[in-house]
């Protein structure tokens, strides 16, 4: 109340130029969030690494460095001089390599279930809330079905029964966890259904199609951006959990889960490294998605409009 | 002088809601609300209908059900003629383009994401989508002069407007088509009173210079009496009292017309010493469980055996003023 | 001695996009028994003034200047010595009073939870107060409407139930902040008769904020016009409303529609309400005065008497404007 009361800016138009877009207001505030700002920097080095991260690489990922394979324990650890920044894994393997491709496979499955999530759910919802009545009913309680099914098991169940692969860790995560998605897009439809500026379109004329291209999905892009984004951490956690199973993605693949996995198996003959890398970017990452979703969540609240 | 032509001839229209919740399982008892029960009107070429009435009445689910946008139960609205409830889809939609809506909140009936530029642009893009770009921007940009907006303010988003700009592009928007017919749902009640001057003299304006129609809904009396030609009075889904603008304020027959210009404080003089005679207790009884007979009854001062019994019908006291009271009162006032 | 004494009183806000300044210098004083009404447009400062009395600030806004209550320096006082002057005995009646009643809290429990608070009374004791003081708003029934929950009341009879919260206490000083906005014409005619009865029962001073000014000509003793944070004019109403000495205040009054006013062009203020971020950088109101001379834009024009009771902030004599 007191907000609004007081700060009404732009009521004189000065100048002439462009005007401020909710978007670049929202930019203006992420920006000056500095833990955000951070996170998004980090997370950018992330992605180079394990775009570019390969290039700097000594050694092979599927490569074993015969050297050192006998006395892991002691020669193995993260060195310079031999080429493993990180050290090596159990079979010798260089640990930099493994974290590089597990960085790529773990960033993607976070990428691509999201996107699979957002695009499916984002429609799914829209359509239910947009159309409403008996439609939006079977629809929703479609999706409360599929949501009391435990889906983690089901996805175990898929794996083992059509055996481990990547594609279908990636389809079957990001088809598990559109549901959650409808539901928010749903509401947030159902209430923009109801404003103003939807019943002035209306009354223009202006046909069903284009009010939810124009006028509700532009409007529900703040919600998907930041959901999406919390997204990211969520498949990345679902994908290091089956990998930890020992599910994921297969040999000579690897992901961060597979990587801590097999780090946590051998920590007890010494080899901590092997479990500090791999854990250290999962957690970086982890946080750095939560913090720039966070970071989003400010800057697009609708509440500042 | 001729009279002018009727455009909109509104013929007993009823909007009733459906309430009582249908249930996964078979249904339970279907109720309805009765939100506009039976309402008549004509709005000439030029001329401008207020609606006034507390809230609740049904002002703004007529003005909606006139142009469809909610379903009307029974009734005729005929347009030019033309039955437009029995329109299909495709045929209501080109006729949109003569009616148009102005709405209350102004800053909400924008579309935050779109600029000014596009939100003005958008009913020309609908019906005209052939229309060369170069022209639409012309167009635009001449709307945006005639209604008070600077040429420098078309890439600029809602939020950066005040409260009476936003109102103005509203308006540009509703008039961009040239249209016959403006639904006004309470432009003004939101704005600051020193704004709200300012917009109802634009709508006055480009009422005289494009001819156009106006229903001009509010709750504020004094509004609706400054710029209406002829004023209806609604209570609970009913027409109590049309009229000539001045003939309602100078002679208000019904008891419910007195009592909301008597509420009206006034600021020439000192509140007339019958003012608390006039005034009515009590609050609009709830529409889902209407009063027998005459709807007003529960407020009335006057009220007698035959309102609780019969609902009295709308009859015309002396030319062109109708009234539902079995005791109008041309009281001078 | 006043009941109520501001000087000076100035409110800043911190916001991302710079220092809002709000109210600056309002000063006002308010005797025993008297109505005040704060005029202003959104955005003038009138809510941010009634909220720097009652302690009710946002996070971000930083006050200045001298709030006295009944001699007391009342202005930046702790939580918890403010609450024993909150509700005892400076009350606030707000916009929308389904905002400010618990929605799951039966009426009877909001209310008696007040005076065993404040008053330490006993539960029978406060629901037979409370009962006493809604029969005072005219609620019918009081007795059995006491235990309802707030949604089972119309929008009056909600505005009472407020009002008698109020009140439960004898507040020496209400504080009604657009309390009749949200409703009809009819209802709102209503709830200022009630007021003004209650004030003469009750002996209460009232502080009504308010864009209308129909309700402050009907109700106010004494007004004061707020534009753009600062006072512009004040004043007994009814000379104000009769002979305005300010251009704002005659540009308000003229721009309002009247019944008895034939259908010609309304007067209008030009343009729009100053943007509180970048504020005019002399008088607030020069920008839309059709007066406005090189002095206005540059330099803020002090609050003077040119009455025993009026004064105003305007570099123009009255005989110029007139």
């Amino acid at each position: 109340m007191s907000d609004t009361a007081i700060a009404e800016p732009g009521h004189e138009i000065e100048g002439s130029g462009q005007g401020r877009s909710l978007w670049q207001d929202a930019r203006r505030r992420f920006l000056q969030n500095r833990a955000a700002v951070i996170s998004l920097i980090v997370m950018i080095l992330i992605a180079l690494i394990a775009i570019f991260g390969p290039l700097f690489a000594a050694w092979n990922n599927e490569e074993v460095d015969w050297n050192v394979l006998g006395d892991i324990a002691s020669m193995g650890g993260p060195s310079i001089e031999n080429g493993h920044y990180f050290g090596v894994d159990e079979l010798g393997r260089d640990l930099y390599a493994r974290v590089v491709q597990g960085t790529q496979v773990s960033l993607m499955v976070g990428v691509i279930g999201s996107l699979i999530a957002v695009t499916f759910g984002t429609l799914y919802g829209a359509t239910a809330g947009y159309v409403g009545g008996r439609t939006d009913n079977i629809m929703m309680r479609l999706v409360d079905i599929l949501m009391s099914i435990p889906y983690m098991f089901v996805l175990i169940l898929l794996l083992v029964v059509f055996g481990r692969s990547m594609w279908l860790l990636f389809v079957g995560i990001g088809l598990i966890s559109w549901l959650e998605m409808s539901r928010i897009v749903r509401g947030q439809t159902l209430a923009l259904k109801s404003k103003e500026y939807v019943e002035a379109a209306l009354a223009t004329g202006v046909k069903h199609r284009v009010i939810v291209t124009r006028h509700i999905i532009p409007n529900l892009m703040g919600i998907i951006v930041i959901y999406a984004t919390l997204l990211v951490p969520q498949m990345i956690l679902t994908e290091s959990f089956i990998s930890f199973l020992g599910l994921g993605v297969q040999e000579p693949n690897t992901s961060w889960g597979a990587l801590i996995s097999e780090g946590a198996s051998t920590l007890q003959y010494g080899t901590y490294w092997q479990l500090v890398f791999p854990l250290a970017f999962f957690i970086v990452t982890l946080f750095c998605f939560f913090f720039i979703g966070d970071g989003l969540r400010d800057a697009l609240d609708p509440k500042d409009r | 002088m001729t009279t002018p032509e009727t455009v909109l001839s509104v013929n007993d229209v009823k909007v009733y809601f459906k309430f009582g919740t249908t249930g996964l399982f078979g249904k339970r008892e279907q109720r309805y609300v009765k939100a506009v029960d039976g309402i008549s009107f004509d709005i000439k070429r030029g001329e401008t209908l207020g609606i006034v009435g507390e809230s609740g009445c049904g002002k703004s689910t007529l003005a909606r059900a006139v142009i469809r946008m909610v379903p009307a139960h029974a009734g005729r609205v005929l347009w030019m003629g033309e039955d437009l409830l029995e329109l299909d889809g495709e045929a209501m939609r080109d006729k949109r383009k003569d009616l148009q809506m102005i709405f209350q909140d102004p800053l909400a009936s924008l579309n935050p994401r779109m600029t000014l530029g596009q939100i003005i642009a958008e009913p020309l893009k609908t019906h005209f989508p052939q229309m060369p770009k170069s022209e639409m921007r012309e167009k635009v940009a001449a709307m945006m002069k005639r209604v008070g907006l600077l040429p420098n303010m078309i890439n600029r988003y809602p939020h950066e407007f005040s409260g009476g700009q936003c109102q103005r592009i509203g308006i540009a928007r509703a008039l961009i088509l040239e249209p016959k017919l403006i639904i006004c749902d309470e432009p003004v009640s939101a704005l600051d009173v020193s704004i709200q001057a300012q917009v109802i003299n634009l709508l006055m304006d480009l009422q005289k210079e494009m001819n156009l129609s106006l229903m001009f809904i509010a709750h504020d009396l004094s509004v609706v009496k400054h710029i209406s030609t002829r004023v209806m009075v609604l209570y609970l889904g009913n027409v109590v009292e049309i009229a000539d603008s001045d003939d309602i304020y100078a002679n208000p027959s019904h008891p419910y017309t007195r009592a909301l210009i008597a509420a009206v404080p006034d600021l020439d003089k000192a509140a007339p010493a019958d003012r608390a005679s006039l005034m009515v207790d009590g609050e609009l009884p709830s529409p889902l469980s209407p009063p027998s007979g005459c709807p007003f009854r529960t407020r009335c001062p006057l009220v007698q055996d035959i309102c609780v019994s019969e609902k009295p019908p709308l009859t015309e006291t002396a030319s062109g003023h109708s009234v539902a009271c079995y005791f109008p009162t041309a009281s001078p006032h | 001695m006043s009941l109520l004494e501001v000087e000076n009183l100035s409110v800043t806000f911190t916001t991302p996009d710079g220092q809002v300044r709000a109210v600056q210098d309002v000063s006002f004083s308010l005797g025993e028994q008297k109505t005040l009404a704060i005029v202003g447009e959104s955005g003038s400062g009138k809510s941010q003034t009634a909220f720097s009395i009652m302690g009710l600030l946002a996070p971000n806004g930083q006050t200045s200047g001298s709030i006295k209550f009944d001699g007391t320096e009342i202005l930046g006082l702790p939580e918890t010595e403010l609450n024993a002057y909150r509700a005892a005995q400076i009350a606030m009646i707000f916009q929308d009073p389904m905002t400010s009643l618990n929605p799951y809290l039966r009426v009877s429990k909001q209310m008696a939870e007040v005076l065993m608070r404040h008053k330490g009374m006993s539960k029978t004791d406060a629901i037979n107060d409370s009962i006493k003081m809604l029969d005072a708003v005219k609620i019918p029934d009081p007795a059995r409407r006491v235990h309802m929950y707030p949604h089972e009341f119309s929008g009056g009879m909600r505005q009472r139930v407020m009002i008698a919260m109020a009140l439960l206490c004898h507040p020496r000083l209400v504080i009604a902040d657009e309390p009749t906005t949200a409703l009809d014409v009819t209802v709102q005619a209503q709830i200022m008769d009630l007021l003004s009865d209650l004030q003469s029962d009750f002996g209460m001073s009232i502080v009504l904020i308010t864009h209308d000014l129909g309700v402050v000509k009907g109700s106010c003793e004494e007004t004061l016009v707020l534009y753009g944070g600062r006072v512009m004019e004040t004043g007994p109403t009814d000379q104000m409303f009769a002979e305005p000495a300010h251009p704002y205040t005659r540009g308000l009054l003229k721009a309002v529609p009247r019944l008895g006013s034939t259908g010609a062009e309304l007067a209008t203020i030009p343009g729009n309400p100053p943007n509180m971020l970048r504020p005019p950088k002399g008088c607030a109101f020069s920008p839309r005065c059709g007066f406005a001379n090189e002095q206005c834009n540059s330099a803020k024009p002090a609050l003077e008497f040119f009455d025993a009771k009026r004064s105003r902030a305007c570099h123009l004599t009255r005989e110029q404007i007139a």
